[in-house]
């Protein structure tokens, strides 16, 4: 469903991707652990073809249209309302905004204010929304949960077990592991552009993955 | 990708420009503001007796137009970097050249709002027959703003994930706006002057292979402008 081959990438004398290799397959969630400044974002949007890397490959079944993004920036417009946001990108998806969109993320209250109008939590909610308007079987997410609130973070992480549990496959990268290991089926941790680990979460839980993390970024 | 796909999503994208431009009015009200104290500055700078109002007035008209329409077209990718909502159009299934004709479409508008307040503006000032001759200057208008827009949308394009941005833009533009400009205000002359279309008919054409020329060529290059 998504492959990562032998990926390398500079910028400049920053090594930014450094060799690297996996595959995601539909139900898994690969999450990503790294420091600032580890490639993480580099990686996701080498995954989603925003930058083309300068050795290697990667490719995701059903190229651009298969994918849904989520950053800590939404990608929205202030100025626009919900309503208005949600229509712009369906348009270029050449899908109409699924009618059970906005009740499942609690959005049917602020269809018709303005993004600016909305407070943090809110705005990453449409911007979920906005992710998921064509239905994506891969989303790529970074930092989703930076500046969500405890219920936010949790409707989120209910949002993205459902999307794993209906086969569909996740690529999430954070510096915070304590959020991102209860999603994930499959752990990397990475430094410098390389993983320096990748192997299935087992069980292991965020109090096991951090003492593994610590220890392989030390 | 189909044509009819390419200008359907393109339509989106200005659409939606036009839309965020009609909420915020931030942008076309400054242009527009600067437009009248340009055109009021040069009314009271000039000295009439020296030089005929006919002759003055096409080159303070392409002038302000110049930097008005620099002003509209440094908005024109800030806005989608607000929230990285360029990589979102980046990301989206879409013809890359359909987001270029999207811009290009709403800085066209967006221009052609600033013309229509400054044509009647400089009549006024500068009393030139504008009424008269109303068809020819609005072709001639039309067809040097194509060209220059669809530069500086490329170019705007190019200039807005740098650090001077602002400042960049028009260093890069104004040297590709050299010939449509001068062909512009030495038609504008002409028909301010009354003389006969036959004698703009040379500008004109050039003006439109111009824009033929790096509209087409804008088409072609905006893809690898935007790849990071």
């Amino acid at each position: 469903m998504l492959l990562a081959e032998g990926l390398r990438h500079r910028f400049g004398a920053i090594r930014a991707l450094d060799d690297v290799s996996f595959t995601v397959q539909p139900g898994q969630t690969l999450a990503v652990f790294g420091p600032n400044g580890a490639g993480k974002t580099t990686l996701l949007k080498v995954l989603a073809g925003l930058i083309q890397p300068q050795h290697g490959r990667a490719a995701v079944d059903g190229g651009r249209r298969a994918i849904g993004w989520i950053g800590h920036q939404p990608q929205l417009y202030g100025q626009l309302t919900v309503r208005e946001n949600l229509r712009f990108w369906a348009t270029l998806y050449d899908v109409q905004v699924p009618g059970d969109l906005l009740p499942r993320l609690g959005l049917e209250a602020h269809v018709d204010r303005p993004v600016r109008a909305l407070s943090r939590g809110l705005v990453q909610r449409v911007a979920i929304a906005r992710a998921l308007v064509h239905d994506p079987p891969v989303l790529l997410l970074d930092e989703p949960f930076t500046g969500l609130d405890r219920v936010a973070a949790e409707a989120l992480s209910r949002l993205l077990a459902e999307h794993a549990a209906a086969g569909r496959a996740s690529v999430l990268v954070t510096h915070n592991v304590e959020e991102g290991t209860g999603l994930a089926t499959d752990i990397a941790f990475m430094r410098a552009g390389r993983f320096v680990h990748l192997a299935p979460r087992a069980g292991r839980g965020a109090e096991q993955v951090s003492e593994d993390y610590r220890n392989a970024i030390a | 990708m189909r044509s009819p796909d390419l200008l359907r999503h393109a339509w989106a994208v200005a659409s939606k420009d036009l839309l965020v431009e009609f909420r915020s009015r931030t942008a076309i009200l400054s242009a527009a503001v600067f437009v009248v104290l340009v055109l009021v500055v040069f009314n009271f700078g000039r000295d009439p007796t020296a030089i005929s109002n006919v002759d003055l007035a096409p080159s303070i008209l392409w002038v302000t137009f110049t930097f008005a329409a620099i002003l509209a077209l440094n908005r024109a990718f800030q806005l989608e970097l607000e929230n990285q909502a360029l990589d979102g159009l980046l990301l989206a299934p879409i013809e890359r050249s359909s987001i270029y004709v999207g811009k290009l479409i709403a800085n066209l508008v967006f221009v052609a709002t600033i013309e229509l307040i400054g044509v009647p503006l400089l009549a006024l000032f500068f009393n030139v027959p504008v009424l008269s001759y109303l068809l020819p200057l609005g072709a001639l208008i039309a067809l040097a703003t194509i060209g220059f827009v669809a530069v500086g949308t490329l170019f705007s394009a190019m200039t807005v994930r740098t650090r001077f941005a602002e400042l960049l833009l028009p260093v890069l533009l104004l040297p590709f706006m050299i010939p449509p400009l001068s062909w512009a205000v030495l038609a504008t002359g002409r028909v301010l002057a009354g003389r006969p279309l036959s004698e703009i008919a040379g500008w004109l054409n050039m003006l439109a292979v111009y824009d033929i020329v790096f509209v087409t060529l804008a088409i072609f290059l905006f893809p690898a402008t935007v790849n990071e």
